[in-house]
């Protein structure tokens, strides 16, 4: 079953001299349980297409259906529950809250869904626990490591169970240690059945995918099932 | 999520920048307690006045020679009283003044006011006899040396000692103190009300400034409502009585009563704390301007968090609400230490004046102060509501 449709996308940033054509026709299918790999060099268009996955961004031409569904249809609330409900979000940077301690930031999703506040502690609690931090659930960003931020951050995305994982360069400032911590996570989830969409630069990550895309200019020029090499 | 959800969000929003949220404050707090303060400075200042000159009494006319025209005599004072003529009248006193130094017993005390008049002058200037008694009508008939002194003279020349009594000499001429005034509330600088003495006006013109013209005559009312009524009488007899000088056609008199002095004085009480509200006003503007200085600091750091929730699946709504509540719980709450700041400050004297608190002034300074806080903290946040959770994640 498809989860994920990308119909000739493209994406132009910026008008006149300055256009960027980041994305010039991208066309994808994802299928549930998939777990995907993203590669390609620096400015290929990896981002721009992940953040129009996870309907951060909207693309210039071209349709993405999520389950089904157009997304370009969707008003802002109803963009808003797609966010919360169905997608998990991990950056490259983090992005965790600052001066709010771990707990509360992976909390944040749930309040957002509506979830009572003791019910949403304790589901808080368990995906820290996942993610090997139930100690450091008072913590805050800034006395955390960055593989260990990156986990809550990680957390945060799984708390709501989402059915799609989007990860961009999760591991991508993370050392090798933390890497395999984050890569450990993400095999997990593949065998209970998440769809994972990650993007990386370093082939032995994507070597865990069980399928690999290739960006070049803004165009997938390798999409290929591969044997997953587990850790 | 409920609106407690969202409260409990801008409380835990407000604690997550401490040294931001009490510098939000602090500028909203000093901007309110100065509005509020030092308009209850001018109001202080405006009351004091207007005390001290109904200490003068609200119900007396003063009648004084102009330019030292000799034309008020003890005869003219006996004609404005008058039942048939002036039936508003209650009282008319002659005035004769002079500087005077009371002697007791090789102790001098130089008297800013030595007043010659009659009985009446006392109920007139609101001048009420504490100990003793005041002089009678037969007094001034038989020119008696008799003095009632006020309460400064009796404590510079009596300390400790009894002054009813007692003989001293005024200017040389020996009086009997058969009474002191009771203390009267001297705000003003300048003029000690307590520093006076007075006597007959028979037995200072005997033995002090001779039989020449009256200094002024004091009338009184019968009530502070009819003082216009009795001002048009008395000036009617004067006009009778002295023909207007043939030289100038300028009345050789003049007739001041309280009210009009109070008007002018409260006027004047009035620019002041104008005067005083604008500078007020503008601690506001500049406490505003800091709020908006520090607000501005923070619109990147919270353009991105605004940007983080939203990917997280937080709707437009929910995080106008939240910014809203942080923004209108930080300038109330600025604004009610501000409040409670200013009747803190109220207790003190400041510049010799006791603040009197405007109840409208408060409200003004709150709803500016909220107005300030709500403008700054949710322009931001509405405009980083509306971007795309990529343009406010990528916000610089
Ligand atoms: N907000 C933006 N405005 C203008 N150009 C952008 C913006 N974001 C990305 N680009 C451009 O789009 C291209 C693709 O960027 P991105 O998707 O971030 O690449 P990648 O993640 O593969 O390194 C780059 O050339 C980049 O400069
Ligand atoms: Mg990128």
């Amino acid at each position: 079953m498809t989860v994920l449709d990308v119909r000739t996308v493209t994406k132009v940033y910026g008008q006149g001299a300055a256009t960027v054509h980041a994305l010039r026709g991208v066309s994808l299918s994802v299928a549930r349980g998939e777990y995907l790999a993203i590669m390609g060099s620096s400015g290929s268009g990896k981002s721009t297409l992940m953040n129009i996955l996870g309907c951060l961004d909207i693309p210039t031409a071209g349709q993405y259906l999520l389950d089904g569904v157009d997304v370009s249809r969707l008003n802002d609330r109803q963009l808003a529950l797609v966010r919360n409900r169905r997608i998990g979000f991990v950056f490259q940077s983090f992005n965790l809250i600052p001066r709010t301690s771990a707990v509360a930031n992976v909390e944040l999703p749930l309040a957002y869904a509506g979830i009572k506040a003791g019910e949403r502690r304790r589901r808080a609690r368990n995906a820290l626990d996942m993610v090997g931090l139930a100690k450091r659930g008072d913590h805050e960003p800034n006395q955390l490591s960055g593989g260990q931020q990156q986990r809550v951050a990680v957390a945060r995305a799984l708390v709501t169970e989402p059915a799609l994982v989007l990860a961009d360069e999760p591991t991508g400032n993370l050392d090798s240690r933390s890497t395999e911590d984050i890569l450990g996570i993400f095999d997990d989830l593949h065998a209970a059945g998440r769809t994972i969409l990650l993007i990386t630069h370093e082939e032995d990550v994507a070597a865990r995918a069980s399928r690999l895309i290739r960006l070049v200019d803004g165009q997938i020029v390798t999409d290929v099932r591969q044997q997953r090499v587990p850790a | 999520m409920s609106a407690f959800e969202v409260l409990r969000f801008a409380v835990r929003g407000i604690g997550a920048n401490k040294l931001r949220s009490s510098l939000t404050m602090l500028g909203i707090l000093i901007g309110v307690a100065a509005v509020i303060l030092l308009i209850a400075v001018g109001n202080g200042s405006a009351r004091q006045v207007a005390d001290r000159i109904e200490a003068l009494g609200t119900k007396t006319l003063t009648v004084q020679g102009v330019g030292g025209s000799g034309v008020l005599t003890p005869a003219l004072a006996e004609a404005l009283d008058d039942p048939v003529l002036a039936p508003d009248v209650a009282s008319v006193s002659p005035v004769t003044s002079t500087q005077a130094t009371l002697t007791y017993q090789g102790t001098d005390h130089s008297v800013q006011q030595l007043v010659g008049s009659s009985p009446s002058y006392f109920a007139a200037s609101n001048s009420p006899v504490g100990t003793g008694a005041a002089f009678t009508a037969d007094d001034v008939a038989q020119g008696r040396p008799v003095v009632v002194i006020g309460r400064t003279v009796a404590d510079e020349l009596f300390p400790g000692v009894e002054a009813v009594g007692k003989e001293v000499t005024v200017n040389g001429a020996l009086f009997t103190v058969i009474g002191v005034l009771d203390e009267k509330s001297s705000a003003s600088g300048f003029m000690d009300a307590n520093d006076v003495a007075i006597a007959p006006l028979t037995a200072v013109q005997q033995a002090l400034t001779g039989y020449g013209p009256l200094n002024s005559i004091v009338v009184e009312a019968r009530s502070p409502e009819k003082v216009t009524d009795a001002q048009s009488q008395v000036s009617l007899i004067l006009s009778q009585r002295i023909p207007a000088s043939t030289a100038s056609n300028s009345q050789p008199y003049r007739i001041q009563n309280a009210s009009q002095l109070l008007q002018t004085q409260t006027e004047t009480a009035d620019t002041f704390t104008t005067l005083l509200g604008a500078v007020a006003g503008i601690s506001l503007l500049v406490g505003g301007i800091g709020i908006t200085n520090i607000m501005l600091v923070t619109v990147t750091e919270r353009t991105r968090e605004i940007g983080i929730r939203k990917a997280l699946g937080a709707p437009r709504r929910v995080i106008l609400t939240q910014f809203l509540a942080e923004a209108t719980m930080l300038s109330l709450l600025g604004g009610g230490l501000g409040v409670a700041a200013a009747f803190i400050g109220s207790n003190f004297t400041i510049v010799g004046v006791r603040p009197v608190i405007v109840p409208s002034s408060i409200a003004l300074a709150l709803c500016v102060s909220v107005a300030i806080g709500l403008f700054f903290g949710s322009v931001p946040a509405h405009r980083a509501a509306g971007l795309r959770p990529i343009d406010a994640l990528r916000y610089e």
